[in-house]
């Protein structure tokens, strides 16, 4: 591409054009809405959830400890067999900072930037994670392999949704 | 010569108007399961590939082939994901077998049609936005227009329609599997409320939830396999203009041409001699009529009376929709041809007890993707 100034033929169109009707358009504004059934392993999950609590589920052939829970184990394609606890602890095994909103909108001048992180949770099985987002961090303290806990919304608040918790924040070890 | 191909094991869950209880992960994983056990294969080792059916706004996901893997035993494995029926998978599936690279092939359809609670709504976003969109209501219309046409052209009555629905609901009485079994009378449909003239409620189907999988394997697997692999002897698609305006309103003419192409590819010369059970398309009651026409199974304007004389009753000449069919089962949107095509391989294995068609070999399974839609799909399966 040279710098040179290309002359296209034609108009160019502006969203004025389109807001003062000089073009014609036609509109439709779908209103589709889902209410998907929990099932059996999501069910329980956010019920913990509400309870302040993370639950998964065990594969006895893989032993694999699997958030979140599932009935069936994906890799095995068998049941799975039971429910564990876990802590509502881990480390963080990726990372990103966000700077845009999901419109890609950037972020106002001030505004803490969004971090979501892949945090794999003490007790349930290498490699098994909750998608979540980092909060009482410095963006550039942010490391993979760091130790961080869940912030909780008070139970009152809770409704059994992956929002009970608000985020995950690094543990300060002494 | 064309290879043989056969469905070695089906697995389905029961197909009812809510199924609360189970995510539909775990919905797909109940039929996948059987399916798995029942063609005695290892999905994580045996299945070689993997082709499920789902439609974006149907699942409520953008881009829901991606959700489909772990229910079917395919993570890490290759899988693709037709956005149409069942059957357009299970042809795929075929098609995959025939090249020689693939020796077993899974395919799935599932519906939580109860999970869409704008379902109206939905299927008026099928409609052209330009040109329909502006001027829709509820979508049934188009198939009030459509029966209306029908009745017109070939002088079928409503009467004969509501027969329709009296047999399906009265065969699904002896389908476990079926969810809207009734004795009703002629009376009760013409009478039931005007939905969108001349169709009533009780001629659409009720929309209903449940999963199908199946196995397929080449000739020599499928002999290994099982004593009874059903094989796939001929298979036809076909779809039309999506336009409301100048679509061919009294016929189905996507149904006629998908079966003149299965029906060459199955040899079969005289439909109406030659198969022995039918499972077609009755999402709305005019349709099992029209249908038949269109399947050449009689002329146009016939099937009315085949209705009228038991022909197409299970104990008849030419049964349909043995399982009750989409009225008496349940309105499965994408599965819906997987609920046709289960029921003729139950049949042919003659695993059916009180509604079993006598001397079943050769069966038809047919499935059309509702409105506003133009696409026809057809399985010819035999023993």
């Amino acid at each position: 591409m040279n710098n040179k100034k290309l002359n296209f033929k034609g108009t160019a169109l502006r969203s004025s054009d389109i807001k003062e009707k000089k073009v014609l358009t036609t509109s439709w504004k779908p209103s589709l809405q889902y209410a998907w059934d929990d099932g059996v392993a999501i069910g329980r999950y956010l019920k913990e959830l509400k309870n302040g609590k993370i639950i998964a589920r065990k594969c006895k052939k893989c032993g694999r400890i699997m958030i979140p829970p599932r009935m069936f184990c994906e890799l095995c394609f068998r049941p799975t067999d039971e429910w564990v606890y876990v802590k509502d602890t881990g480390i963080i095994n990726t990372f990103s900072i966000s700077y845009v909103h999901w419109d890609a909108r950037r972020i106002k001048e001030g505004e803490k930037p969004f971090i979501p992180a892949v945090i794999e949770i003490d007790g349930a099985s290498e490699g098994m994670g909750i998608l979540h987002v980092l909060g009482e961090v410095d963006p550039e303290d942010v490391k993979s392999g760091m130790r961080v806990k869940a912030v909780w919304k008070s139970p009152e608040e809770r409704i059994g949704a992956i929002t009970d918790i608000k985020y995950f924040k690094p543990i300060i070890e002494r | 010569m064309i290879k043989k191909v056969a469905i070695v094991g089906v697995g389905y869950t029961n197909f009812r108007s809510t199924t609360p209880d189970l995510s539909y992960r775990e919905l797909t994983y109940e039929a996948a399961t059987k399916a798995y056990e029942e063609a005695g294969v290892d999905p994580r080792k045996d299945i070689d590939s993997f082709v499920s059916t789902a439609e974006d706004f149907f699942e409520g996901y953008s881009i829901a082939d991606e959700y489909c893997p772990d229910q079917l035993g395919a993570v890490l494995k290759p899988v693709n994901t037709i956005a149409g029926d069942f059957l357009q998978s299970l042809i795929t599936a075929y098609m995959m077998i025939l090249t020689g690279r693939l020796n077993i092939v899974a395919v799935q359809a599932m519906s939580k049609a109860s999970n869409m609670t704008t379902l109206g709504e939905l299927e008026l976003f099928a409609f052209d936005p330009v040109f329909n969109r502006p001027l829709a209501e509820n979508p049934h219309f188009v198939a009030g227009l459509e029966m209306n046409r029908y009745l017109h052209d070939t002088k079928t009555t409503r009467e004969q329609c509501a027969k329709v629905v009296v047999k399906n609901k009265k065969n699904a009485l002896n389908n476990p599997y079926a969810g809207h079994g009734a004795k009703i009378t002629v009376e009760d449909v013409l009478n039931s409320k005007i939905i969108s003239y001349p169709l009533t409620h009780l001629d659409i189907s009720p929309a209903s939830d449940g999963a199908v999988v199946m196995v397929l394997a080449s000739e020599e697997i499928a002999k290994k396999l099982t004593r009874k692999p059903i094989w796939i002897r001929g298979v036809g698609w076909c779809s039309d203009t999506f336009s409301l305006e100048s679509r061919d309103w009294g016929e189905s003419t996507s149904t006629r041409l998908a079966a003149e192409m299965a029906y060459k590819m199955a040899d079969i010369d005289n439909p109406k001699k030659e198969i022995d059970v039918v499972e077609l398309s009755d999402i709305y009651s005019y349709k099992e009529l029209q249908h038949l026409e269109a399947l050449k199974f009689c002329n146009k304007g016939e099937a009315g009376k085949m209705i009228d004389n038991g022909i197409t009753e299970i104990g008849g000449e030419l049964p349909v929709n043995p399982s009750g069919g989409s009225l008496g089962v349940g309105h499965l949107y994408e599965c819906s041809g997987a609920q046709k095509t289960l029921e003729i391989v139950l049949q042919l294995r003659g695993e059916v007890g009180k509604r079993q068609v006598k001397n079943a070999n050769i069966g038809l399974a047919h499935s059309w993707r509702g409105v506003p839609t133009t696409t026809s799909v057809i399985a010819i399966l035999g023993n």
